[in-house]
Parts: structure tokens; sequence; C-alpha cells
């Protein structure tokens, strides 16, 4: 038979959800002491955590240094255990790096890295449980990290992968769509202008469906914000009530 | 966003991997009744009045099938009597997995407005959905989803004076069904107390408690194996899995087609019904290979599963034996049994009914059309009325104490032997989609008057001052090309091809296109053509007529006088043609030396470069086969056949056929550069060496030496093949070299590598010169139209595997087209024979069988087989040579090549398989051949020589 029914003919997703539905996003922050930020986030079933130092010193080569600006170290890693299958290098693979290099360019855009010049930002962000849209949970998680480390930012970065399926765009994937052969993409926006951060995209895909993909990407990404906005706003009010 | 959605895990084992997936529930899918004023729905589709008229039901209610009732009942429920029906995601999910022809059947009823079908997506509904209990099989999770579903639906439609009604024809879920006091019933059950259609009842399967009826305790085949052991013997080597193509001249033996690695397959040999072991025609099987010592070769007996139903036991020991003798001579063949079938490809058949001679009884045996398909036992109550008419049955199952499938009765095309039956039946069995079609593919029509706009002008050159004209058969509205030829003013010569532009009225996805895409040709049957767009576009605004204005896309070259091309340039462009010409009237103007107009020059200029091009296209090796090619004058009141002849060729033909291959070569090269992955191309590969075997030994019994190293050697020594006062020799030779050609293939350029064409001895060919009749040509034009700019490209279009599954259904069309073709120059035939009485005519031997021989009638373009053998008597002694091949026929030997004369005359004792028959004159042999019928033509019976 031919593989799954990625969108039935009543409109339904395989998870039950319609086309633009996001999967159920729930986060917390401040989850560590020790680290300056941190976050905790899950999008369905992939749960990323995302740690924060700096801004500090330059450690290593302290020619790395940039005199205008801050630069921002990104490590992405997947826990053994996040897969179905035991996953043998948490991190240091070719697709880690790529990764790793994807979100250094993703904050590089967001945070206003000229007001910390000569220093440096750590960003660690590790996959717990994996279940499609790694990239796009961890820039979620990473961007309430960052917010909770206290490190200004131009707005929210929201991430979201979209895929395109009978002519329909699907937003938020999950495993299983991403591997039944859609053509996906990703794509990282700061909302409240507009902005793109990122787009990031393998598949083949016709010109002439790119532009409504990256229309329902932006619109899922704001879709997202929303949720992040209120998981921040929620942790002020807890964080203003502790301290009173 | 999803805050109103509660959020279960279903966690799924399959094989050692544990996978977790997200199952969400809603609360906003709606019921989709009229009636319900709960739902917040924007649409309905289940009428609130849903009445029907049956003794059971009489109050307003919907039916919702479980499973089972849609897998084996399609045929009943698809019947427009009944509607409102409810279709569970879980039963669609299931059929889905289950039957692929179904689950299509299925969706085009759910989308068909007026059968008022709902598909409920009660897997994702926050009150419907169910998880599996511990210990509980998937069947019974689901049957019991099911009735969770229709519980919901009954209480949530109490308020509202409906009910909801499952069916089933599962006893256990019935039940179960009932505990829940849900309204349940059978489905035949059901089905028989409607008083609405009281024939219905014939089209009802049979259900497990009459299967058991009908058929004797002795188990007559060996058990099928579960798929669980099918796969790992498969896995593990002891079985083999391939397609079973059952045998058309002998129902006790099948060949299954194993796919290997890579290209290479296997066959293997079937014979005997055991081994058979109820496999039918096209299902994917399992198959184990018997030990060596027991292997066979094919026989070339002819034997034909007929006379009286075979009441089970098994009288067939005797056909079987001389199966088994006649093959034992030559060495063996891999032989194997069918184990298990893992995929049933069963499809309703078209046949006739064969009465019982119980009066009373209810049970028939169906005969298919199709010799490759067994016959079916059937129950129907109106036998009487099915006599004599084409019929169509489907087959439900085939239990191993069973001699006959078991199937049911779906509908009845008319009376045997009528044309219209006739063509129906060709046309169903080799699947011609032949509806009228559709006002959502009409809709797609230009709208009428039609004319040239400024914006069509855009991007298209004015070519309509040039002489262009179109030369085509007699009678031909559908004109897709047109030709022109001029001197420049350099002295050379400028020779234009004018193709119909169809793409630009076709625009790719609409409804229009894909119904032309489907339908992948024109299917020109005698005296009838069903087309593949509709009739606006193809004989209208897309036939490049004389004295309009045509939108044509255009290849233009530049030649001088040795037809060599110096320029070539594509264009869309604007034409109006100066004349439609036919062959012979080209051929006239040709010949005609008064004749000086310019579109008579032109025509002269053609015919001048193709004898070249035709003459550096043999030297380089390319093939002219034969094949007779007949038609026939019809009658133009009666539609019927009154004479018959083989074509004629003329240069002209010749001179047409020459300019489109130089297009369709000159198309293929400048796509396949600008497209290297997704152009769509023509191949014919070259035939495997054995193919050649029966040419070459033909031809050696007559001294003649064929060279069949490549396709250069093998039409040298067809050009040089001639014997003495044998003048017909060479065409006969041509005629068997087209049978062992391969056929030809659309591909993708993206999925293969080898591309070359073997008959052309082109390295690139393509189609690009009839876009009204083939729909690989629509493609070609988009694809070229996007590399001169002329155009734009679209998603599927550069899509490699899209266009290869487009392939795929073409050249299964263009396949099955040609046999309707086929199937329909028989029919025809076999009309016109039966008008004539019995003739005596003069025929060539073209190939020599083990029981008979087959003879060629030249005059007709008509084969047929003079049969040596037959079952009421005893046969003479029959020697057969497989190195000649020759057959010795008492004294007599008959080899290929021989002259011989037969009487051809109509055998309609079989109404179903009317055909042709052919007796030997001469050479006279006693006690076989027969007297020449007298000179008085409407003789009707042979008078055998004794
Ligand atoms: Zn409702």
């Amino acid at each position: 038979m031919a593989g799954l029914e990625l969108l039935s003919d009543q409109g339904y997703r395989l998870d039950g959800r319609k086309a633009t539905e996001l999967r159920k996003v729930q986060a917390r922050m401040g989850v560590f002491a020790q680290a300056d930020g941190s976050a905790y986030l899950e999008q369905g079933n992939t749960k990323a955590l995302a740690v924060v130092y700096g801004p500090h010193e330059i450690r290593g080569a302290r020619s790395r240094a940039l005199h205008d600006r801050a630069i921002i170290n990104c490590q992405y890693s997947m826990a053994t255990f996040s897969t179905a299958e035991r996953k043998r290098r948490p991190h240091g693979d070719r697709k880690s790096t790529e990764m790793s290099l994807h979100l250094k360019q993703t904050f590089e855009a967001a945070v206003l890295t000229q007001l910390y010049p000569r220093s440096q930002i750590d960003i660690y962000v590790k996959i717990l449980q994996s279940d499609g849209g790694n990239y796009s949970v961890c820039v979620n998680a990473a961007t309430l990290a960052v917010i909770d480390a206290g490190i200004p930012m131009r707005d929210y970065v929201c991430a979201c992968t979209v895929g395109f399926v009978d002519e329909t765009s699907l937003a938020d994937l999950c495993y299983a769509e991403e591997s039944g052969g859609v053509s996906s993409l990703a794509l990282a926006l700061l909302p409240r202008g507009g902005q793109i951060a990122l787009v990031q995209m393998d598949a083949r895909l016709h010109q002439d469906h790119l532009d409504t993909l990256i229309e329902a990407a932006m619109t899922a990404c704001k879709g997202v914000s929303k949720v992040l906005d209120q998981v921040v706003r929620q942790h002020l009010q807890e964080g203003s009530t502790l301290r009173e | 966003m999803l805050k109103s959605k509660t959020f279960v895990k279903k966690t799924r084992a399959g094989g050692v991997m544990k996978i977790v997936r997200e199952h969400y529930l809603r609360d906003d899918i709606w019921c989709g009744s009229e009636a319900c004023r709960e739902c917040k729905q924007e649409s309905t589709v289940l009428q609130a009045d849903a009445c029907i008229e049956s003794n059971l039901c009489p109050y307003p209610h919907y039916v919702v099938p479980d499973t089972n009732v849609v897998l084996h009942q399609i045929d009943v429920l698809e019947d427009p009597v009944i509607r409102n029906v409810i279709i569970l995601q879980t039963v669609l999910q299931e059929v889905r997995h289950r039957s692929a022809p179904v689950y299509k059947r299925l969706k085009d009823m759910i989308q068909a407005k007026e059968k008022l079908v709902y598909t409920f997506t009660n897997e994702h509904h926050r009150e419907t959905y169910i998880e599996r209990e511990q210990g509980e099989s998937a069947n019974d999770r689901n049957d019991r989803a099911i009735r969770v579903a229709v519980k919901w639906y009954s209480q949530h439609l109490k308020a509202d004076g409906l009910k909801v009604v499952l069916l089933t024809d599962d006893q256990g879920n019935k039940e179960k069904a009932e505990e829940n006091s849900l309204v349940v019933y059978k489905f035949d059950e059901y089905v028989k107390n409607l008083t609405a259609n009281p024939e219905l009842v014939d089209r009802l399967a049979l259900s497990k408690d009459d299967k058991a009826e009908i058929i004797s305790s002795k188990v007559l085949f060996p058990e099928h194996l579960p798929l669980s052991k099918i796969q790992s013997g498969i896995k593990s080597g002891t079985f083999l899995q391939g397609t079973f193509k059952a045998s058309r001249d002998n129902y006790l033996e099948a060949t299954v087609f194993v796919q290997g690695d890579g290209a290479e397959s296997t066959e293997v040999l079937i014979q005997g019904l055991q081994n058979l072991n109820r496999a039918v025609h096209q299902d994917v099987v399992a198959v184990q290979l018997l030990p060596r010592n027991q292997w066979v070769s094919p026989s070339s007996v002819v034997l034909q599963d007929d006379g009286a139903a075979k009441d089970d036991d098994m009288d067939e020991d005797e056909e079987e034996k001389a199966l088994r003798i006649s093959a034992a001579e030559a060495a063996g063949k891999p032989t194997g049994k069918i184990v298990g079938i893992i995929k049933r490809n069963w499809r309703p058949f078209c046949g006739m009914l064969n009465v019982s001679q119980i009066k009373e009884s209810t049970r028939h045996l169906f005969t298919p059309a199709d010799r490759r398909i067994p016959r079916i036992r059937i129950e129907t109550r109106q036998a009487s009325t099915l006599v004599g008419q084409r019929i169509m049955v489907a087959i439900d199952g085939w239990p191993k104490n069973s001699r006959y499938p078991n199937g049911h009765f779906v509908r009845s095309l008319g009376s045997a032997g009528e044309k219209g039956t006739e063509e129906a039946v060709l046309l169903l069995e080799h699947d011609v989609p032949h509806q009228a079609f559709s006002q959502n593919v009409l809709s797609f029509l230009p709208k009428m008057p039609w004319g040239i706009t400024p914006e069509d002008m855009v991007k298209r050159q004015d070519l309509r001052h040039l002489t262009v004209c179109s030369v085509d058969p007699p009678g031909c509205t559908d004109i897709d090309d047109a030709l022109h030829c001029r001197e420049l003013e350099n002295g050379n010569l400028e020779v234009g091809v004018h193709i119909a532009d169809v793409s630009h009225f076709i625009r790719p996805g609409n409804a229009l296109d894909k119904e032309a895409a489907n339908r992948g040709t024109t299917v020109y049957l005698c005296g009838k053509r069903i087309d593949m767009v509709p009739e606006l576009l193809s004989s209208n605004l897309c036939s490049l007529r004389s004295n309009v204005e045509r939108l044509a896309f255009s290849c233009i070259w530049e030649m001088n006088h040795n037809a060599e091309i110096l320029k070539t340039q594509f264009t869309k462009s604007v034409i109006n043609s100066k004349a439609s010409l036919t062959y012979a009237e080209a051929q006239m103007r040709i010949d005609d030396t008064n004749k000086k107009d310019d579109i008579t020059e032109s025509l002269r200029g053609l015919n001048k470069l193709a004898k070249i091009l035709k003459r550096k296209r043999i030297e380089n090796g390319a093939l002219t086969l034969s094949s007779l090619e007949v038609r026939f004058h019809i009658d133009s009141e009666t539609h019927d056949p009154i004479d018959l002849q083989t074509k004629e060729l003329m240069e002209t033909n010749s001179m047409v056929e020459e300019f489109m291959l130089l297009a369709n070569i000159s198309v293929a090269q400048k796509i396949y550069d600008e497209f290297p992955d997704c152009a769509l191309l023509r191949k014919h590969p070259a035939p495997p060496p054995s193919n050649y075997d029966i040419l070459l030994k033909a031809a050696k019994s007559m001294n003649v030496e064929i060279h069949t190293d490549s396709a250069k050697a093998l039409a040298d020594s067809l050009d040089v093949a001639k014997v003495d006062g044998f003048s017909y020799f060479n065409t006969l030779l041509r005629i068997l070299a087209t049978r062992c050609m391969m056929q030809a293939v659309y591909f993708c350029s993206g999925m293969d590598s080898d591309f070359h064409h073997y008959g052309l001895a082109s390295p690139i060919y393509t189609h690009f010169t009839s876009p009204i009749r083939r729909y690989a040509d629509i493609i070609v034009h988009r694809l070229l139209a996007v590399a001169i700019g002329a155009d734009i490209t679209y998603p599927d279009l550069m899509d490699k595997h899209k266009q290869s599954a487009l392939c795929n259904n073409l050249n299964y069309r263009h396949k099955m087209s040609q046999y309707a073709q086929r199937a329909s120059v028989a029919f025809h035939t076999q009309l016109f024979f039966k008008s004539r009485g019995i003739l005596n005519e003069e025929g060539f031997v073209l190939f020599v069988r083990k029981n008979a021989i087959i003879v060629l009638i030249p005059k007709f373009g008509l084969e047929g087989t003079v049969f040596f053998d037959s079952k009421d008597k005893a046969g003479p002694s029959l020697v057969f040579d497989e190195e000649g091949p020759t057959l010795k026929v008492e004294q007599t030997t008959f080899h290929i090549f021989d002259k011989v004369k037969v009487t051809i005359s109509l055998d309609d004792s079989n109404i179903q398989h009317q055909k042709i028959r052919m007796a030997l004159t001469e050479p006279v042999i006693p006690g076989v051949s027969v007297a020449a019928p007298d000179v008085e033509p409407q003789a009707k019976k042979p008078k055998v020589d004794h």
C-alpha cells in the first residue's frame, strides 16, 4: 500500500490536527539555578532544554574577540535516548555541527550583540526527545533561555517547520510527516518586524510553491510567538510574586 | 489554539521499534446531518428526511457499513438507491490498507454529491475515540470503535427523530452491537428487504454461510499459507514472489513472473489445478519451486475449460495427464506451485452466463470473455433474462473445497453479438476510459465563439502567409500536423512542421488536463473513435483544418538540398493551412506535371527531401518492418463492414512520416539538453538474441541467412532476402521480424540511462507530433515551450518521480488501446465473414505448432489457426519437429512459409468467442482437409470429406 495518508480528504492530519494547527507547546523558564538563563520547552513530543551562559569574557583564544560586538557560541546535541533507536554519538557529528551553525546564525540576527563588545555568549541546546522539528524547537527553547538570562534581543525569535503536501501547507511537522516524503522548510522569524532570521530547506520544491510555504511558515511562527509571550509573562508574574 | 483538545498518546509497537505518536482529540468534528441543531457545521451532507423504501427500516435512518461490508459489497453500496451513508474513518483506513481498488471506488462514492455519503472522523473525535484494551486484537478494537461511533450517532440524533443502522456481516459484531442496543442488521438482510430495487439482491456478494452450502465438503486445493509465513519464506528464499499470468490457451498452465534484483527477472512455470491453487490472472503470489526432476516445459497444447460444470470431483485428471506426457518430452523449465496469495487483483469481469441444466437452480457458471480468467459460479434469479447477454461479474472468494471461485452479478451490458454491446465489452476488458466527458472537464474548454486575441500573439510568430498544408488519411478530422517547404533567397530550403498547439488549451492540473492524462491516448476502433480530449478541441479548435487560423507549435529547419540540417528553430505560431489533402490527393498533385501552384511545389520539395532523409535513415540501420493493417469500408447507414482491404502505402505516407520523425528527434534533443532530469522520451530496446530464434529458423528453412547482430545487419539482410518465384517471401519475413521486437516505451530521462531507439536507429527520440491524440506529446510540448521561454513551468513537470508514474500510465494505456484496436478489427472481421459465408482463400503458414498451423491470408491481412486434432474423434498422426520447426500430419509435412489453401468461415457455436474458423483444402490430406466450397457464397455448412 502507498505510505501514510498525510492529509485526509476531510482535512485532518495523521495526529488529528488541521493543516495550520500547531502542536501543543508547553514551556518553563529558569529551570537551572547555576546557569545565567535556562528554559525547557515541549512542542508535541519534541522536548528540548536550553541553557545560556554570558555575556562573559572570551574563553580560550582571545584573538577570536570582536571589537564591536559579542560572539555567540552555540552547541547543539541530542540525548542518546532521544530517538527510537539509541544514538551512538550525541554531538559532534556532521548533522549536529550544521545545526549548531544554524542556531548561531539565527541568534546573531536576534541578539543585540553590539551591546557587549569583546565578550561571548554561550547557548547550549539539548534535544531530550525527538519527534520532528528539532531545529525549531531548539530555537524556541533557546529564545526563552536568552530572555531568562536577561540578554536584550530585537524580538523573540520563533521558528517553525512547515511542509507541503497535496497543494497544502502543513504547519509544525511531526516526525511521521517529516519522514513521509514531505518537502519541509524550517524558518526562524522575528515576528514583530516580520524579518526572517533564517530559512533552511533541503528538499526540492517548485518555485511556484515557495511563497505560499514561506507565508504559512511565518503565520505559524507568529502563533508560536504568542505562546512564548505568554510563557514569559507568566514567568515574570511568578518571579515578582516570589520576591514580594 | 489547541486548548479545547485533550491529548493522549498512542503507542504502537512495530518490530523492535517503539513508535510514539501524538493523537489529538477534538470536539469540532460535526455529524454532517441536516437535521442536527447541535453541531455548528457550515454545510451538511446527510438529509433530514432520509427514507428508503424498505420493509425492515421504514423510518428515516442513516446506514453505517463496517469494513467487511464495504470491501465485499461495494457493488451494492454503489447503487444509487442506497444514500445517506456514514463512512467512519476507521472503516476508510482499513479499506485503504486492504484493497486499493475498493478504496478508490469508495472515495469516488464519497465524492459523488448525489450519493450523500458523509465521512466521520471518529478516531479524532473526543467522544468516539477508544484505546485498544489489553489482549484485544486490532480487528476487535476497530469493530468496537465502529460500535462506539454508531452508539454516539444514535444518541446524538435521537432528538431529531433519526436512527442509525449498523450493517455488518459478522455475527459476533452483530451480537455485541445488539447488547449495546444498537440497530444492527446483516447486510443481505437489509438489502433483501429493500422494496426500492429488488434486483439489487443479485449483486450481493455471498456471505460465509451461503458459501458453505454451495461447496462440497471435499477439499480440492491445498491450504494457502498465511502472510507471515509467506514473508519469512520469501526472506529465506524458499518462496518467490511474482505476478501470476494465466495462459490464454491452456487453462491448466500459467507463468509467474518473478522480478529479480535489477532488471533481471525469471519465469516460473505452473502446471495443473493443484499447483495453480486458486490463483487468478494478475494476482501477486508466492511460489515454491519443485525439485529439479519434476521440472517440465510449457506445452504447446491448446486446452480450454468448457463443457458443463464439473462438480468438484476432479475429472480433469485425463487432461492433466495429456499435458504431462507432452511436457515430459523436452528439458524442463523452472516449475513450481503456488503456496499462497500475497495480493488478489480481482476486478469485475465481462462475460456470459452458462445457465445451469437444472431448471430451478439459481446457481450458474459464468464464463469470462478473457480466457485467462477461470469460470465463476454465481447466484441469480434472473438467469432466464440474462441468457444471451453480456454481463459483468465480480469474484467474492475461492474456498479450498470449490472447483470454481464464487462471485456475484454486477450488471448487464446488453445482448451478445450486438455491436454496441461488443464495443462496450472490449472497452471494459481493455480498461479504456470511455465515459462522456464530465461537466467539470468540459468547463475548462474555451468559450465559443473562439478567436485569436492579441494576448495570444505575444510570444508567437505570425506564419499565416506561409503555404502550409496537411496530408492525412481520408476522413481524418483530428489533424494534428501540417507542413510547408519553400526556397530561401540563399538557395537553401526552409521546411516547417506545424503541430496543433494543444497545450495552449489544456492547462496543467485542471480537470481537463487530468482527464486527458488518465486517458493517455485516443483509441481508434473500427468506425469509432474514443477521444482523449473533448471534440471541440480534437475536431475543431486544435485541428489544423484548411483556411482557418489555428495556433500551432512549429519546428522550422533550414536545410540544404542534401537534406542536411543547417539551423533548427522552435516557435509557437499562428498558421492558416491552405489545403487539407489526403495521401492520394497529395500524390496526384506531385505526379501531375502540369500543376505548378505553390502547394504542389511545396509538396514536391518535401517529397524530394523526404526521400533523401529516408535513404539516410535506412543507411544508418533503421528497420522497415511490415505488419498488415486492415481497414474496413463501413456502410454509412448500418455501420456494418462491407469491404475490407489492407492499407496501401503511398510515397506521400512516408513523406509525412519522415518529417514527423525528424521533428520528434529534433525536439527530443532540445528538451533533453534543457531538462536532462525530466525530459519525457521514448525508447525502443534492442530485443534479446533469443527473440530472433524463430526468424532465423524460418529463414534458414528457405536457405536465406539473416544477421541479427545489429539493427543495421538485420535491415541489410532483410533487404537482400529473396527467394525466386516467391515474391511475398520478403514481406512474410518482415512480419516475422516484427514479432521479434520489443515494445517501445515512454520514460523519464532522469530515471534511465539507456535512450536508444532500436527500430529507428536513433540515439534519442520522443513524441511531439500528435498532441491531439497522445498525452505524451502534450507534456513534450510543455517542456519545449518552457525551453524556448514561451510558457512557464509547473511543479509536476519538473518532478521526475511524478513524470515516471505518468509514463507508466501512458505505456499501459497505449498497450491497452492497441489490444482494443486489434480486438475491434477481429470483431469486424467476424461480422464481415458472417455476411460472406464460406470463402476459399490462399495463405501462407506463419507458425507451426504442435497440433496446429497458423496461416496468414494476405488478401485480408487475416491470421487464423488450423487445428489438426479435435476433441470428439481420433486425430490424425502428428509429428512435431522443433528444429525445423515442422509438423508432419499423416504423410504431409508443413513448414513455415508453405503455401496452403483454406476455407474461412465464422464459427458462432460459442457466441461469446465467435471466431474465424479455418480448415485446410490444399494440400489434400485424406481425413483432415475439407473440400473447397461451392462457388455459391451463401453455403453455410462446410462439407467434410471422409
Ligand atoms: Zn450533530
